[in-house]
């Protein structure tokens, strides 16, 4: 709405609708405002990538983590405390030598909120979500990360009970960093597959 | 409309620095009413997640994804219509309602419900 006003105030039809929906649930008992608030805080301040690339940085550093983290990804992160709450499954992909791994999801916008947060406007938006399995290589040259034809691109597809993170491969000249300084080496994008982790300065 | 310029970026697969989490604040609430709702065990998240695609799969979703939440909003009134938990006669008249009471709302003041002039209530 871009026009001004100084007299009186005017909710946008969305945000109407969205406050109707409010008051009627509220009154019903079924949302408390209050409860409300927090999970808006928590999605906007608490959660983000920052807790998948300390799993990331762990398993760099732990190969007993690392081998969890392969075969049971849910529980490997939920012991770091972050968990999904939409009962989602969470796996790990691990980039390797022969291939790279690549996250969409094609239905919506399933992502692994509890370990990068609230997933970019691209990765909800319909170019992303149509072109990432027709043309993955296409798309990572998008996003300037051109891969040598001879490495295969994985491509996996989420879906509201299965999350996928996937685990960049560790740059080289990082031997003995602590898992705090090699989590700062780890991106979202990164973890979604459109990027590899950084190399140390 | 012209709600969309703070999501930015109109290429095919914008890069760099990213719009914030929620371009508005009504977008944040829509979000977290949904997830709040489903912690109740009123919808399963498969239940949502097809509620949602069938709304980003009609024609004519922005490509920038901009509307986005749009979608995650008109996909949260259908299932709460068909779970029977919020007509769309009630939301329609409460959203009515809630514009009346926004515009006899002098400037500066916080926008009440009370402050509609027409209460149906």
């Amino acid at each position: 709405m871009s026009h001004d006003h100084d007299h009186d105030n005017e909710l946008d039809p969305f945000a109407a609708r969205v406050r109707a929906l409010e008051t009627i649930l509220t009154r019903k008992g079924l949302i408390d405002p209050a409860a409300i608030d927090v999970i808006v805080d928590t999605y906007e301040t608490r959660i983000g990538p920052r807790n998948g690339a300390k799993v990331v940085a762990k398993a760099w550093s732990d190969p007993a983590y690392a081998d969890w983290l392969r075969r049971d990804a849910t529980a490997a992160i939920e012991s770091l405390s972050y968990t999904g709450r939409q009962g989602e499954h969470m796996q790990a992909v691990f980039n390797t030598e022969d291939t790279h791994n690549l996250v969409v999801c094609t239905l919506c916008s399933c992502y692994p909120w509890s370990v990068l947060g609230l997933p970019p406007v691209w990765y909800k938006a319909p170019p992303y979500r149509s072109r990432a399995v027709i043309d993955p290589r296409g798309v990572l040259e998008e996003f300037g990360l051109t891969l040598p034809t001879t490495k295969k691109i994985r491509v996996w597809d989420s879906t509201a009970e299965l999350r996928y993170l996937v685990v960049p491969m560790r740059p080289d000249g990082t031997e003995g960093w602590s898992e705090e300084r090699l989590a700062d080496l780890v991106s979202r994008d990164a973890m979604i597959g459109t990027a590899l982790a950084r190399q140390p300065a | 409309m012209s709600r969309r310029e703070a999501n930015g970026p109109a290429v095919d697969l914008p890069l760099g620095v990213d719009a914030a989490v929620f371009a508005e604040p009504w977008q944040a609430e829509a979000f977290a009413m949904t997830v709040a709702l489903h912690d109740k065990g009123l919808f399963s998240w498969s239940e949502w997640a097809q509620a949602l695609s069938a709304q980003v799969k009609k024609p004519g979703a922005a490509i920038d994804g901009h509307d986005y939440y749009e979608h995650w909003l008109a996909a949260l009134e259908s299932l709460l219509v068909s779970k029977g938990l919020a007509a769309k006669a009630d939301v329609d008249a409460m959203a009515e309602a809630w514009e009346r009471a926004a515009h006899a709302t002098p400037h500066g003041k916080p926008i009440l419900l009370e402050n509609d002039p027409r209460p149906t209530r």
